[in-house]
This record gives C-alpha cells, sequence and structure tokens, in this order.
C-alpha cells in the first residue's frame, strides 16, 4: 500500500481494483507496472493465456484465457472495479497459433470479458484499446478522421475487422450497463523504442518494400503516451473533463512513408500494387514480417485522425509529436544503409567541390524559406 | 494581322509583371532530378531564361539548391495533415507549371483583389478542358498574382486519388478530396480553397457546350461555405475550354476503363502522345465580387431553399462573366 494513499480523502479512499488482459504483451506489461504505483489503486490483477517474459512487480498475475468464461470467477474473486482490456492486437509474426488464435482472442475474448464484466456487480469502468484501423482508408475518405467519420468500406479482416467488431460488442455492452464507465481508445501506429508491432518491424527492414505511386500519410503515438492515456482512461475524470466515449489518440503532425524511410536511411523498393501484395505474403511465409493486406492498405492510403476531442475532452496532451515518436523509435533501431548524416555529408562534400561554402548554404535555406 | 496591333496596355501590363516575378522564382538546378512531371513537350522547347545577374547568383542559386536538396533526402521537411508539400510545391510544381501559364497560355488574371488577404475563403469556378489544367493554372495565378502569395488548396475529384502516382502529386500540392468534411477543415483552418463544383459534367463536356455551365452538384459548396463563415469568391475562367476540342467521347472504352469519359478529340488518341498536347490557347482568369456567407444563422445551412438560391446566384455570376469575356474576347489564340 502506498503512503500517500492515506492522505486521499473522499470516496476515492477506497482503493481500487484494476484488472489488465494482455499483460504478457510489452505494452501491458508497462501499463501493469506504471499503474500500481498510482496511488489510488490498491491492487492490479494482471490477466494473460501467456506467462510474461518481464516482471510485473507487485501485481498479481493470473494465467488465464480470456476466451473461457474462468475469467468471470477472477473478476468476482478480486472484486474488481476497473477493467483495461489490452488483449486487442494484430498479433506479432512469430505468434503461436497464427493469425486465427489471434482473432479469437480479440473477438471471443472480448465477448467473454464483456460478458463477464455484465454480470459482475463491481465493476465501474472499462478501458478497451482500438485502433484507428477502424476507419479503414480507402481513396474515397476524408484526409482527416474523427471519431463520428462511417468508414467508407469496413476492413473485411484481419486486426481492423477485428477492432470494429470488438467496438460493436462494446458498444453493446455500453447500452446494457450505463451505470459503467466505459472508454474506447483509438491509437494510431505504436511506436517507441520497445515497439513489437507489424509496422515496427517494417521499419526494421533493411530495404523497405512501398506501393508505386502512392506516398501514405502516417501518425504515430509514442508508448509512453499510450501508458500515460491509458492511466487517465482507467482513473477518476479529472475537473473538466470525460473519460468515458470514444477517443482518437495520435501524436501531432504528420510524416510521409517517403520522409519516414529517409529519416530512418532506409532506401525504399517501389513495387505495383499486385507485386506488394506478393512480396508480402512471401516475407509473411518465411516469417520476416507481418505484411499483412491490412497493412498494405495502410502503406497505399495511410491514415491520419483528428485529436481535438483527446485534448479538449478527454484532457489529454500527448508528450510526443508524431515526427518526436519517430525520431525516438528511428534512434533505438540504429542506422539503416543510407544513414542521413552521410547523406548530408556527401551534399557537403558536393557543395564543397562548387565551390560553394557552408555559410551560403545557409543563406540559401534562408533565401527559399522566403521564396 | 491588324488584330495583332491593337493590344490594349492594361492587357499587356500583368503580362510583363509575370515576367518580372519569374526571374526571382526561377527553380533550382536540383529539381530535375527531383521529379518527371507532366511537362508538355511544347513547353520543354522554351527553357528558363537565364537572369542577367551572373556569377554571384548563379552561386547563390547552387547553394540554394543544395540545401533544398540536402533537407529532400534527408526528411527534414514538413507536411500538414493533408500531406501538402509547401517546399515542394513552391520550389518544384510550381516552377514546373509556370512556364505552361506564363509562356504557353499566357494566363490573364483580372479582379485579384477580390481574394481577401487573409482567413478563409472558397473559390468557385468553371471546370473544362478533359484534363483538370484549369485548376492547375488558378492555384498559380492565385500563388503568382495575389500580394499575399496565397496558396489555393484545390478539391479534387476521387478519381485523383484513385490513381497511382497523380495522388501522390495532388496531396503534395495541397489538393485533397472534394467532401464536405475536409473543405470544412480547410476553411476553417483560414486557407484558401477551391472547387469546381461543375465535375466532369463540366470537364467532360462536349466541344459545342463550351462556356455553357453545367448543373452546379447539389450546392454542397455553398452550405459548406456557409458553416465556415467564408466568403464565396466566384471566378471565371476562359481558354481552358478550347485546349483540347472534346467532338467525341468513346464511352464503351472509357466504361472498360473505369473512367468518366474517353476523350476524342482532332488530334487524340490518333497522334498517340502527341495528341495530348493541348492548343496554346490565350487564357482569362477573372475573380468576381466576393459573396459574404457571415450574416446567415448556422442553421441557414440546412435550408435547401436559400442553398439552391445561393448556388444560382453563384452560377449565373459565373456565367454571365464568362459570356462578358467571350464578348471581349478577339481571338481563342491570342
Amino acid at each position: 500500500m502506498q503512503p500517500g494513499y492515506f492522505f486521499e480523502g473522499g470516496a476515492e479512499l477506497v482503493g481500487k481494483v484494476v484488472l489488465v488482459t494482455g499483460a504478457a504483451r510489452q505494452l501491458g506489461g508497462r501499463f501493469v507496472r506504471r499503474i500500481q504505483r498510482d496511488p489510488e489503486v490498491e491492487r492490479v490483477i494482471a490477466v494473460d493465456a501467456v506467462s510474461p517474459p518481464q516482471r510485473l512487480g507487485s501485481a498479481e498475475f493470473v494465467r488465464t484465457d480470456i476466451r473461457q468464461s474462468a475469467i468471470a470467477r477472477v473478476l468476482a474473486e478480486h472484486a474488481v472495479d476497473t477493467v483495461v482490456h489490452l488483449a486487442v492486437t494484430g498479433g506479432a509474426a512469430g505468434a503461436p497459433g497464427g493469425r486465427s488464435a489471434v482473432k479469437e482472442t480479440n473477438v471471443i475474448g472480448t465477448m467473454q470479458l464483456l460478458g463477464a464484466c455484465q454480470k459482475s456487480p463491481t465493476v465501474r469502468r472499462l478501458v478497451v484499446k482500438s485502433s484507428t484501423s477502424v476507419y479503414g482508408g480507402t481513396s474515397r475518405d476524408p484526409a482527416v478522421f474523427t471519431e463520428t467519420t462511417q468508414p467508407k468500406s469496413l476492413p473485411s479482416a484481419g486486426f481492423a475487422k477485428d477492432a470494429a467488431e470488438v467496438e460493436g460488442y462494446v458498444r453493446g455492452f455500453a447500452r446494457r450497463r450505463p451505470d459503467v464507465a466505459v472508454c474506447v481508445l483509438r491509437f494510431a501506429n505504436i511506436l517507441g523504442p520497445f515497439a513489437d508491432s507489424a509496422l515496427a518491424e517494417y521499419f526494421s527492414m533493411p530495404v523497405m518494400p512501398t506501393v508505386l505511386g502512392y506516398d501514405p500519410r502516417l501518425q504515430f503515438v509514442h508508448e509512453d503516451d499510450v501508458v500515460d492515456v491509458l492511466r487517465l482512461a482507467a482513473g477518476e475524470p479529472r475537473r473538466g473533463t470525460l473519460n468515458s466515449g470514444t477517443f482518437n489518440i495520435a501524436g501531432d503532425g504528420v510524416l510521409l512513408l517517403s520522409q519516414c524511410s529517409r529519416r530512418l536511411g532506409r532506401p525504399t523498393v517501389p513495387l505495383l500494387l499486385p507485386a506488394v501484395t506478393w512480396v508480402g505474403s512471401a516475407l509473411r511465409a518465411v516469417g520476416v514480417t507481418d505484411f499483412s493486406p491490412e497493412q498494405i492498405r495502410l502503406l497505399t492510403h495511410g491514415r491520419v485522425v483528428e485529436t481535438s476531442q483527446m485534448r479538449d475532452t478527454l484532457g489529454f496532451k500527448p508528450m510526443y509529436t508524431t515526427v518526436e515518436t519517430f525520431a525516438d523509435f528511428a534512434r533505438s533501431r540504429g542506422s539503416g544503409l543510407l544513414p542521413p548524416e552521410r547523406v548530408e555529408r556527401a551534399v557537403r562534400r558536393a557543395a564543397a567541390v562548387l565551390r560553394v561554402e557552408g555559410q551560403e548554404i545557409g543563406a540559401g535555406v534562408d533565401e527559399g524559406a522566403k521564396r | 494581322m491588324a488584330d495583332a496591333k491593337v493590344i490594349p496596355f492594361d492587357e499587356d501590363r500583368p503580362r510583363r509583371r509575370g515576367a518580372v516575378r519569374k526571374v526571382r522564382a526561377v527553380p533550382d538546378p536540383a529539381e530535375p532530378a527531383g521529379s518527371s512531371e507532366s511537362v508538355e513537350p511544347g513547353v520543354g522547347s522554351g527553357p528558363e531564361p537565364a537572369p542577367a545577374g551572373a556569377g554571384d547568383g548563379w552561386d547563390r542559386r547552387i547553394a540554394g539548391g543544395l540545401a533544398f536538396l540536402r533537407r529532400r533526402i534527408t526528411g527534414e521537411y514538413e507536411v500538414d495533415d493533408f500531406g501538402y508539400d509547401k517546399e515542394l510545391t513552391d520550389q518544384v510544381l510550381m516552377s514546373l507549371l509556370r512556364p505552361l501559364y506564363d509562356k504557353y497560355f499566357r494566363v490573364e488574371v483580372k479582379g485579384i483583389e477580390n481574394i481577401p488577404k487573409e482567413g478563409g475563403a472558397l473559390i468557385v469556378a468553371n471546370h473544362s478542358g478533359t484534363l483538370p489544367l484549369d485548376g492547375l493554372m488558378l492555384q498559380v495565378a492565385v500563388h503568382d498574382r495575389h500580394p499575399a502569395e496565397r496558396h489555393l488548396r484545390l478539391l479534387a475529384a476521387d478519381l485523383v486519388f484513385m490513381l497511382p502516382v497523380v495522388n501522390e502529386v495532388a496531396r503534395k500540392a495541397g489538393h485533397t478530396l472534394a467532401c464536405a468534411e475536409d473543405a470544412q477543415r480547410l476553411l476553417e483552418a483560414g486557407e484558401l480553397v477551391g472547387v469546381m463544383p461543375e465535375g466532369f459534367k463540366g470537364i467532360g463536356k462536349p466541344f459545342g457546350e463550351r462556356y455553357k455551365l453545367q448543373r452546379f452538384g447539389r450546392g454542397g459548396f455553398v452550405s459548406t461555405a456557409l458553416r465556415a463563415g467564408t466568403p464565396i469568391v466566384p471566378c471565371s475562367i476562359v481558354g481552358a475550354e478550347e485546349i483540347y476540342p472534346m467532338i467525341g467521347n468513346a464511352k464503351t472504352l472509357a466504361r472498360l476503363l473505369g473512367l468518366p469519359y474517353f476523350p476524342v478529340t482532332p488530334t487524340f488518341p490518333w497522334l498517340g502522345p502527341l495528341g495530348a498536347v493541348p492548343l496554346p490557347t490565350k487564357w482569362t482568369i477573372q475573380f468576381g465580387e466576393p459573396i459574404p456567407t457571415d450574416g446567415y444563422a448556422p442553421e441557414a445551412a440546412e435550408d435547401p431553399m436559400l442553398m439552391f438560391n445561393l448556388t444560382d446566384q453563384v452560377r449565373e455570376q459565373i456565367q454571365h462573366t464568362l459570356y462578358k469575356l467571350l464578348v471581349q474576347r478577339r481571338s481563342v489564340f491570342f
């Protein structure tokens, strides 16, 4: 028990019991370690089907599969009042059981968990991790998605479809249990030094295949911000804010895929769209990376979301912008075949050959900015 | 021949002003490596004139070009939420379009003062020419002739964003999909937005119907401007109708290719790529008096009658100006 606990007055003095699903994953583990340090949290129950590779601190780990009804017993046994559902994932390339197991955990697991929550009299708050991929992404979509944008075409398979279905069940649950505060967080692509997502793997390839003739706009959110916003959503709302509802979570700004590859120093190979699909399945067969059709969709049309709800209603301000998130990720991955610094030096050398001094390049920058 | 002698002074002046500006905005030497855009062969024959200031100017330009190149290849440049790459547009795309604008179509701009100095405004223009060159020329006109060098954000058809390469360049040039969400977001951000409500009906109409305005969609652009409280600037473009005189439409082929129309002109597709060279018509772009929209109540945007009336008002004004400009025009090519 935290020392600060006794100084907090009022009704919140009742220590909270937080249940976190998907705790064996990188992000879940970090969140479990972080939330147990919060003064109003009394106990943290971490749940996953596999044992966590990292330590979870003082949290209590319960090894159970959320696809089974046993999860209801866990909820009742520990009198859980806050459920943070993080077991909605795209699944890494090497995940056991492959895509169908991931899908089952996402969809059936969510149904079981929601069923358990519905029966539990103690649950007061539910936080669900979703993704901005529920918006799909086609050439006919508006450039920026808001929380109310209806997708032009629903994702037909993959994680995006799972997330859309999960959100549908969560909406149903919210209708049936209006007394439970439900918060759905739609995260943009999560990156950071420890990211293990499919996109992080893609950015780690020595040569990145891209779709010829398309330069998608990408948005990132930093792992640290993800943990922070989950904490915000799992706690009591601060004055003047509301933490139930659906929110887009993304860092400010936009990076084009071409900018990403140049900043990483990794060359790209533009391929025709059918060829990308083919190369993608070949890479997946070898187990290099999870190059799903949905990822190809992201790398074709990109996805940008509006985050004013996150700022104004949820009251969350991310620490990292999209550019800073990407820079942090790039630092952790080491340089590619064409590090930007070396390219920059080459240009300077060319400038020296042309007898133009570095100072004048600076002047040229100013002039360029003025134009 | 007698025609050529009576060029009025006021018609000549803006053209000379444009030539002066061009020297200032000569493209960087690094450019050709950057992109092999669709520069028409006819345009390539007239290279940029070398400016008078020699040695020093060249050094500076090389330095500027190298700095530009360095920023581009290290990815250290910024794009906005719509993918608009201001630097690339200013330094490369505009410079590629400028010869077409200055030398080929010799665009004359009237009423540029009707575009506000700052804040959002919706420019509504007629659409013609088989290929949307009128939109691009409008973009150059607003940027080069407006004292504040404003950037026009065009709303483009979904076909533009379905085509590879084209969608990429369009986004970087600041265009976005013609939908209410994007238009309103841009207007509320204080951007200058350009829209051609006739759409494919206007650009793909047969040559015989030139300068006859088609239906203005459902007038969605008016309600968007009303919601954002921004003025509507009507704009009439003369000259674009004749660049590709569309004498036929191969509908079956269009349907096979998934296009809204497949143009048949006296030269295309008979002469192959050569047939895709536009005719060197003389263009006039006139911006009309802005129509204010801030006097209406917020719920007025839901009133269909008011929307139709305002749409008609804009349409009438553009059509009227088109006829006036056509009467004033001496020849299609001069």
